[in-house]
């Protein structure tokens, strides 16, 4: 993994490809490198459909290797959604795949003149780019089907549906799974818009031939990943809880909480919360023949996520994901979870994100568009965004433009970007993350669901905002370095509870690369991206005015705990100072 | 004095998802947790009324209380 493949898709004569050393960008990986990328060579101030903007794809430092979890990979850019930097990640196998394949990262730079799609052919022996419109307008599910009668079943594939050839500003990039499933996405921002901006329908990953990447001491290299394989599987979250019943665990705790957001984020607990349950999902797979436990990767020992069968016993969607059954069910006031599978497939064979799409169907019913519960309504409207429809355009691009577009108050985006599955009100470290990180409202990029909730890393009282900044800022780094690494994010929950198996991460590192780094390193590294991030944002016209929540969540309390989110402004205002 | 008791994930198994039942008055929740069999260890997570307790808290008539083993997603 020691080159970067440039493709400008705008080149006189068709795309043109160049290849060259990493340079200026040594030494980073996945979110590291995108945002190092944007910031540097995007024009914060370009339209991010213009030919100026670039689709930067990287791996993490790890992937690609023979370590656990390194499969996670970061698509940044300029995002059409906030208008600021982006990093947007997802699992899947193309991140080992192309670590394998020797790139750092696919950087698909300028525009092409016309309207032809392309796509992208990848392996040992090079780089193969042809138009192809045979594609046009095909979901995810269909164009995967037909790479792989063209160039078999070894391949990953990274592609967009409908939604990113319309340059939707909810438009995801799917990602395969080891199954060639295109269920793992990178969802958050409109990434999807941007590949489809640059004519770039899929990339066919191939790396038949190809070797796994070697570590400096492969035998210090084993030992770290043994040590740091047992720490996630003896941890009570990596080692049970997510096997068993993946991601959507959350409802129940969430909604006893009282922090689960319901219709648009009006009370803090659903009545139908336990019949979309993990544990209502994981039995009702089992049931039918699905599996409760699955990997969307190889080398994953957590394997949250699974198989969701229909009635019939039929391949309907893979797990979804708690914050899918959140946004297209509680938050809609939707308890079916047939129902909200079908939209999880929906939204993955359109190429959508489904926080974004689930948050603008619930403020489209605050708006009376459809009732609150209407399930039937809400897949409606996600065809309606697979069809193009001037309708389904407006909830394609997202939950701001759609409360706009009908005259909503009750808006919950920061920066433009949909809150996810946590009321920043009764939960109020995880408000600090949504109104302070670069990315627009995003739970990822601070959980503090962890420590405010879980009480994992310590606890912090979720209903006051004492202790909140500190927080927020720490976890906040730890992410920003933990997506630099190729790794999934749910490691968090074993490093921060288990000294051991964070220095375990440390050494896998270190025997790979022949580094010394340390913890104090890792935060350095964390910081010095999220200084990149807020640089960017901040010449893209950015102000402290956007890291704040919408004056709703200070000004209406929000039930069972009848609490308003009081963190001060000056107080965000000192996140990132360090 | 009556307590609803719900139990989450793995500490359903062999036992129930919620029930309301008769306690003594002042009851802790260590007490509560042991008078329903389930080893003190499993227990992670307390929630009364929807805030964090403790095994050491006392409950009051009319409380709700739900207990999670370790769980975590995002």
């Amino acid at each position: 993994m020691d080159k970067i493949l440039r493709i400008n898709m705008g080149a006189e004569g068709g795309p043109k490809v160049t290849v060259a050393p990493f340079g200026d960008y040594a030494g980073l990986g996945g979110r590291g490198l995108t945002s190092a990328v944007v910031s540097k060579e995007v024009p914060p101030d370009c339209h991010p459909l213009s030919d100026a903007n670039k689709l930067v794809i990287a791996p993490g430092l790890l992937s690609g290797t023979a370590g656990s979890m390194t499969g996670r990979i970061s698509m940044g850019c300029k995002s059409p959604l906030t208008g600021g930097i982006k990093e947007s990640n997802a699992g899947g196998q193309p991140s080992q795949v192309l670590a394998r394949l020797g790139y750092g990262a696919i950087m698909l730079e300028g525009k092409p003149e016309g309207d032809d799609l392309y796509k992208i052919f990848i392996n040992k022996d090079g780089i193969r780019i042809t138009t192809d419109n045979s594609l046009r307008m095909l979901g995810n599910y269909d164009t995967v089907e037909k790479m792989k009668k063209e160039f078999g079943d070894k391949i990953a594939c990274i592609s967009i549906g409908p939604a990113g050839e319309m340059k939707l500003n909810a438009a995801s990039v799917a990602c395969t799974d080891a199954e060639l499933r295109p269920t793992r996405h990178a969802g958050r921002g409109g990434v999807g818009a941007v590949m489809g901006s640059k004519g770039v329908k899929v990339i066919v990953l191939d790396d038949t031939g190809v070797s796994m990447r070697q570590p400096k001491d492969p035998d210090k290299f084993r030992e770290a990943n043994k040590v740091f394989t047992e720490g996630l599987r003896k941890h009570g979250v990596t080692g049970e809880a997510l096997p068993a019943y993946g991601t959507n665990v959350l409802t129940n705790i969430l909604n006893e909480a009282g922090g689960y957001p319901t219709y648009n984020f009006k009370e803090g607990r659903f009545i139908g919360a336990s019949k979309i349950s993990g544990e209502t999902e994981a039995a009702l797979e089992t049931e039918r023949g699905g599996v409760p436990t699955h990997a969307c990767h190889r080398g994953c020992v957590i394997r949250c996520s699974g198989i969701y069968n229909d009635k019939d016993g039929h391949y309907l969607t893979k797990q979804p994901e708690y914050e899918t059954v959140w946004a297209h069910g509680g938050h809609c006031g939707i308890d079916d979870m047939d129902k909200i599978a079908m939209m999880d497939f929906l939204d993955d064979d359109i190429g959508l994100d489904t926080i974004e799409m689930g948050v603008a169907i619930g403020v489209a019913m605050e708006a009376g568009l459809l009732k609150f519960g209407d399930a039937d309504g809400a897949i409606n409207l996600i065809k309606e965004v697979g069809k193009g429809t001037p309708l389904g355009r407006i909830i394609g691009s997202g939950a701001a433009i759609t409360g706009r577009v009908f005259g909503v108050e009750r808006v919950p985006v920061v920066k433009g970007q949909a809150m996810p599955a946590y009321d920043p009100r009764a939960i109020q470290g995880i408000g600090v993350t949504y109104a302070t990180t670069p990315m627009g409202a995003d739970h990822t990029a601070g959980y503090a669901i962890a420590t405010n909730i879980l009480r994992v890393g310590g606890f912090v009282d979720p209903l006051k905002p004492e202790g909140q900044i500190d927080l927020s800022r720490n976890l906040q780094i730890a992410t920003a370095a933990i997506d630099s690494t190729g790794m999934c994010l749910f490691i968090a929950f074993a490093i921060m509870d288990q000294p051991e198996t964070f220095q375990a991460m440390l050494d896998l590192i270190n025997t790979f690369y022949g580094l010394s780094f340390t913890g104090d390193d890792v935060v350095d590294l964390g910081k010095k991206v999220l200084k990149m991030e807020r640089d960017f944002n901040m010449r893209a016209g950015f102000t402290k005015e956007q890291d704040r929540l919408p004056p709703f969540f200070k000004t209406q309390p929000v039930p069972p705990h009848n609490v308003t989110f009081q963190v001060k402004d000056e107080d965000l205002d000192k996140v990132f100072n360090w | 004095m009556r307590i609803t008791v719900k139990l989450f994930a793995t500490l359903r198994s062999g036992r129930f998802y919620t029930e309301t039942r008769e306690f003594s008055p002042g009851i802790t929740i260590g007490e509560v947790i042991k008078e329903l069999g389930i080893p003190e260890k499993e227990v992670t997570l307390i929630f009364v009324n929807g805030r964090h307790a403790d095994t050491h808290d006392t409950l009051t008539d009319g409380d709700t209380i739900g207990f999670f083993p370790p769980v975590g997603g995002g």
